[in-house]
C-alpha cells in the first residue's frame, strides 16, 4: 500500500493544479490554506516517532500556513473588493498545460539529480514541481493578491525540498524561515491594500502608470 | 468449439435495460437535494413508450443522413457496450486494442449525431453540433489518457484484461494513479452524457443548449432511439468508472455483476449530487474543464511512469 506520505505529496500537486485552474480569487485562498495543512502533515508522516522538532515545525507550519496567511489574505480581497483574476498573462487552460509539464518534467529529472537518500522518491519531484508552478503562478496573473498565493506557493515548494533535509537543519533555521514568509506576506498584504486604496484596482499591470 | 458467451449477453441485456434507470437516478437526487419531489425513477421508461407510440415529421431539407443518424447512434453505442467485461472479467467482444474500438464507436455515434444536426439546415443545430464537437475534442485525449493509465498499470490492450485480474493486483501498487484516472473519467462522464457542469439536460433555451438543441428536429421513435442511447453511454461510462474502481475479477460472477449495477446507481447519485452542488460553467470555460481531467489522468501517467 502506498505510505500516508506519498498521498499528501499528491494532494499538494493537486491543490496546485486547482490554484492554476480556478478564477475565483477566494478559490486561490482555499487552495492554498489547504497546501498548508496538507504541508504540516508531512513532516510528521515522514518521520513517525514524534520528537520536538517535527512536532514543532508542524505546529508552527500549520499555525502560519494553514491558518494565519490565508486569513491575511481573505481580508485583503475582502478589503480590497477583488473577486476574480480577469486578465492572466496566460490563459487558464494553458497554465494549466504548462502545469502539467512541469510536473513531468520533475519526475523525469529528479532522479538524475545527486542528492542524498530521501524518505520518500517523491518528495523532490514534488517540490520541483510546486517552485515551477509557484513562479508561473507569481508572474503571469495580474492581481497582486494572486501574486501573493503564487510566492506562497513557490515558498511551499522549498519547504517541501527542506522537509528531505529535516534531520540535519537546526529548528532555529527552519522558524526563521517561516517568519520571514509571514512577514514578507504580512507586508504584502499592507501593500496590496495601500495599492487598492491608491489606484481602485489590483491589476499589477497599471502600476507602471505611476508618476510623481 | 467455441461455448456460446451465455453470461456476457444476459448481462449486456440487463444493463442495456436498466439504463434508462440511471438519468432517472440522477435527475431524482438532484430533486431530493434542492428540496423537490421530481419525476418518478422510472420517467424515462414512460416518455420512451410515448415517443414510440408516435409518428415522425422529417423536415423536406433532410435527407437519409437525418433518418440514419439515429440508427447508427444506438448500434454503436450497444457495440461498444459488448466490448465491456460487465462482471469483471470476460467481455462478449474482446481483442487487443478494443479500447480504441470503444472509444471510435462512440465517436462515430457522435459523428452522425452531428451530421444529422447540420443536415436540418438550422443554424441552432449547426451551433450545437459544433460545441459538441469542441467538446468532444478535449474530453477524449482525456479519455485516451486514462485508457493509457490503465494500459500501463495492468500491462493489457484489452478492455477485458485491464478491468480483470491484472487490476486487482495493479490497485496495491498504484493506488493514485488509479484514482486519479478514475477522477479524470468521472469528468469525461460528466462532459460525454451532456450533464451540468458542461451541459444543462434541462435548459430550454437553444442558445444555452449542447446536445439538446442537435435534437430538436428529431421526433417520434428517432428521438426515442436517441434518449435511450444517451443513457447506455451513461451506463457504459459508469461502467468504466465502477470497472477502474472495484476491481471485481475474483469475486462470483454473479456477485460481481450485482456489484456493478449497484456502482451504476451510486455513479448516477454522485452525477446527481454534482449536478446539484454545481453551476454550468460557461461555455469558454468547458474546455478548461476537461484539460484538467487532462491534467489529472496526466499526473496519474507520471506517477505510474517514475
Amino acid at each position: 500500500m502506498q505510505p500516508v506520505h506519498d498521498l499528501l505529496l499528491l494532494l499538494v500537486v493537486l491543490t496546485n493544479f486547482w490554484v492554476l485552474g480556478t478564477t475565483r480569487l477566494s478559490a486561490t485562498i482555499r487552495a492554498t490554506a489547504i497546501q498548508g495543512m496538507l504541508l504540516a502533515g508531512l513532516p510528521i508522516a515522514l518521520y513517525p516517532g514524534l520528537s520536538l522538532h517535527i512536532v514543532g515545525l508542524a505546529v508552527g507550519t500549520f499555525a502560519v500556513k494553514a491558518i494565519f496567511l490565508p486569513f491575511l489574505l481573505s481580508r485583503a480581497i475582502r478589503e480590497a473588493a477583488v473577486r476574480r483574476e480577469i486578465e492572466p498573462l496566460i490563459g487558464f487552460t494553458p497554465s494549466m498545460l504548462l502545469g502539467a509539464l512541469a510536473v513531468a518534467l520533475a519526475f523525469s529529472i529528479a532522479p538524475q539529480l545527486p542528492l542524498p537518500e530521501m524518505r520518500s522518491y517523491m518528495l523532490v519531484p514534488v517540490s520541483l514541481s510546486t517552485v515551477v508552478i509557484g513562479l508561473l503562478v507569481l508572474t503571469t496573473r495580474s492581481k497582486a493578491v494572486t501574486q501573493v498565493v503564487g510566492y506562497l506557493i513557490l515558498e511551499n515548494g522549498i519547504y517541501v525540498f527542506g522537509l528531505s533535509l529535516v534531520e540535519r537543519v537546526p529548528f532555529l533555521v527552519e522558524i526563521g524561515v517561516l517568519l520571514d514568509v509571514f512577514v514578507g506576506v504580512f507586508i504584502m498584504g499592507i501593500v496590496v491594500f495601500h495599492i487598492n486604496r491608491e489606484f481602485d484596482s489590483l491589476d499589477s499591470a497599471r502600476l507602471t502608470e505611476l508618476r510623481d | 468449439m467455441i461455448a456460446f458467451p451465455v453470461f456476457p449477453i444476459f448481462t449486456l441485456l440487463i444493463v442495456l435495460g436498466l439504463a434508462p434507470v440511471l438519468p432517472g437516478i440522477a435527475n431524482r437526487t438532484k430533486s431530493a437535494l434542492t428540496g423537490r419531489r421530481g419525476a418518478p425513477v422510472l420517467q424515462l421508461y414512460s416518455d420512451l413508450g410515448k415517443l414510440w407510440r408516435k409518428g415522425v415529421v422529417y423536415s423536406r431539407t433532410t435527407t437519409v443522413l437525418f433518418r440514419l443518424a439515429p440508427v447508427v447512434l444506438l448500434a454503436t453505442s450497444l457495440l461498444a457496450g459488448g466490448l465491456l467485461p460487465l462482471d469483471g472479467r470476460v467481455a462478449l467482444l474482446s481483442f487487443p486494442g478494443d479500447l480504441v474500438a470503444f472509444a471510435g464507436l462512440l465517436g462515430l455515434g457522435r459523428f452522425f449525431l452531428v451530421l444529422a444536426a447540420m443536415d436540418t439546415g438550422s443554424s441552432f443545430e449547426g451551433m450545437g453540433a459544433s460545441r459538441e464537437v469542441t467538446f468532444a475534442s478535449f474530453a477524449e485525449p482525456a479519455l485516451f489518457l486514462c485508457f493509457t493509465v490503465l494500459v500501463l498499470a495492468t500491462g493489457q490492450l484489452q478492455l477485458a484484461g485491464m478491468f480483470g485480474v491484472p487490476l486487482a493486483a495493479a490497485w496495491p501498487v498504484a493506488a493514485p494513479s488509479l484514482v486519479l484516472a478514475a477522477a479524470g473519467l468521472f469528468i469525461v462522464t460528466l462532459a460525454e452524457t451532456c450533464r451540468v457542469p458542461v451541459d444543462d439536460p434541462l435548459t430550454h433555451l437553444e442558445l444555452t443548449m449542447i446536445h439538446e438543441v442537435m435534437i430538436l428536429d428529431h421526433s417520434g421513435p428517432d428521438l426515442a432511439l436517441i434518449l435511450y442511447a444517451s443513457s447506455v453511454k451513461m451506463a457504459l461510462f459508469g461502467s468504466l468508472i465502477v470497472g477502474v474502481l472495484a476491481p471485481r475479477a475474483h469475486e462470483q460472477r454473479v456477485l460481481a455483476f450485482g456489484e456493478l449495477i449497484l456502482g451504476l446507481g451510486l455513479v448516477a447519485i454522485a452525477i446527481g449530487v454534482v449536478e446539484s452542488i454545481m453551476a454550468r460553467l460557461r461555455m469558454n470555460r468547458v474546455p478548461h474543464l476537461l484539460v484538467a481531467a487532462s491534467a489529472l489522468a496526466g499526473l496519474a501517467l507520471i506517477l505510474l511512469l517514475r
